[in-house]
């Protein structure tokens, strides 16, 4: 529906977005904040990558990262054992901390991602769970900082690297992989797409929506 | 002539925080509700620049001892020294990877206090009703909240050296204190970045061109 105009999340500016090309992107014409997009099968390109995200998250989270061996004997960790043993220390907000932005928020975007994608696949109009689970999605995503991790861990690698010999394990090279698929994702989920096929709890019996009328703010203004 | 701009708030228009569903408040009082998603809906959310305020100075003063108390102790047979932030770029420089000393620095010192300063700019500017630089303006807040993520990489850091130098008695490497206000500073400016309503820097634009008629 090119008629009904759009707000500007950044701005509030109101205004139309035309109908775009493949591949095309709508920035708001007053501060150039990302309005729209169209990008032909993008949830199905989403749904495929999170679903192999989600098999290397495992992967990344079962076997150890890096291991340091000094004088005949080996420790390593795993990424939680990361968060574990801040916990231990009697450091249990940071602990915590670590422990949600490198595996609570990256395994619940994805999962949320792949539910909410199958579920609006299945059902048409999707429930309104999808919604709300959109909304969580958005909230995990934030907190999901593998890549901050990853670059973590190289800072760590080489601040331990003169003291013991380090291993670097098979956690590792997943975890890699994982920080690429989880981008790709990312990039491709629309939660735009979703959000037009959810269905609504119509909550709001004391307002009146726009999206039927159009507005002639352009004319009313002149 | 081209049309005057207008925003959705001048229409008695709403758009809902969560689905960005775009709808008509009535001019009743109380409180509304998304018809899509069911959360609730407003023009501007109530004390956004009081409720940034505190967490920007929350973050403030947690910075200080982020920065002059120890995060780390590195335990050897022989000794025992502890390391704030700081030091460890410093360590980090002196074995000779200026790079990676850089970006330690850049993420757990410039960063933290670049979106303090950042936001406080924001606020004070929105407060003042200025209109000036506004689209530059829009592009800092959202320089902000692209990059305070990245000021988490000292967490990790430390947690991973923790998680790993553990031979006790040969060597260890425990957590201290400053690293559980270092963390605080992450999560207060992500909360403050969050809270922050980038439209109020355009409402101010808008009020005076109603005044001018």
């Amino acid at each position: 529906m090119p008629e009904s105009p759009v707000a500007c999340p950044d701005c509030d500016l109101l205004q139309h977005i035309p109908v775009l090309p493949p591949q095309g992107k709508a920035l708001c014409c007053r501060c150039g904040k990302l309005l729209a997009t169209n990008k032909p099968g993008a949830n199905e390109r989403a749904l495929a990558l999170a679903i192999g995200a989600a098999i290397v998250f495992v992967v990344a989270n079962a076997f150890p990262l890096m291991g340091l061996s000094a004088a005949g004997r080996e420790v390593d960790t795993t990424i939680i054992g990361g968060a574990w043993t801040m916990w231990q220390e009697g450091h249990q907000f940071t602990g915590a901390l670590v422990g949600l932005c490198a595996v609570v928020a990256p395994a619940g975007y994805i999962g949320i991602v792949i539910v909410v994608l199958i579920a609006a696949r299945r059902h048409r109009p999707a429930p309104s769970w999808v919604g709300e689970l959109l909304h969580w999605a958005e909230l995990a995503q934030g907190w999901a900082m593998a890549e901050v991790m990853m670059l973590g861990i190289l800072v760590a690698l080489i601040k331990i690297a003169d003291l013991a010999t380090v291993i670097i394990g098979v956690g590792m090279f997943a975890t890699g992989a994982f920080i690429a698929l989880f981008a790709a994702m990312a990039i491709n989920f629309d939660p735009d797409e979703i959000w037009t096929q959810v269905q609504w709890t119509g909550g709001g019996a004391r307002m009146t929506v726009n999206s039927t009328q159009t507005i002639d703010y352009q004319e009313a203004k002149k | 002539m081209t049309p005057r701009e207008l925003m959705a708030m001048q229409s008695g228009l709403a758009l809902c925080r969560h689905c960005e569903l775009l709808s008509r408040l009535p001019a009743t009082h109380g409180k509304n509700y998304c018809p899509r998603c069911g959360h609730e809906i407003s023009f501007r959310r109530n004390n956004v620049i009081q409720r940034t305020w505190a967490l920007i100075i929350a973050a403030a003063i947690c910075y200080i001892p982020a920065n002059i108390l120890p995060v780390m102790t590195s335990i050897t047979l022989t000794s025992a020294e502890e390391d704030t932030i700081i030091d460890g770029v410093i360590l980090l420089y002196l074995t000779g990877s200026w790079p990676l000393a850089l970006i330690v620095l850049i993420a757990s010192v410039v960063i933290p206090m670049a979106k303090l300063f950042a936001l406080a700019y924001l606020l004070i500017t929105v407060q003042r009703r200025s209109i000036k630089s506004n689209r530059e303006r829009a592009k800092l807040y959202r320089l902000v909240e692209l990059i305070g993520r990245w000021s988490m990489l000292d967490v990790f850091v430390i947690s991973f050296v923790v998680a790993l130098v553990q031979m006790k008695p040969l060597m260890a490497a425990e957590p201290k204190s400053g690293i559980v206000f270092f963390a605080a500073v992450v999560v207060l400016t992500i909360f403050a970045a969050q809270s922050f309503d980038p439209r109020l820097i355009w409402d101010s634009a808008d009020s005076m061109e109603n005044r001018n008629e």
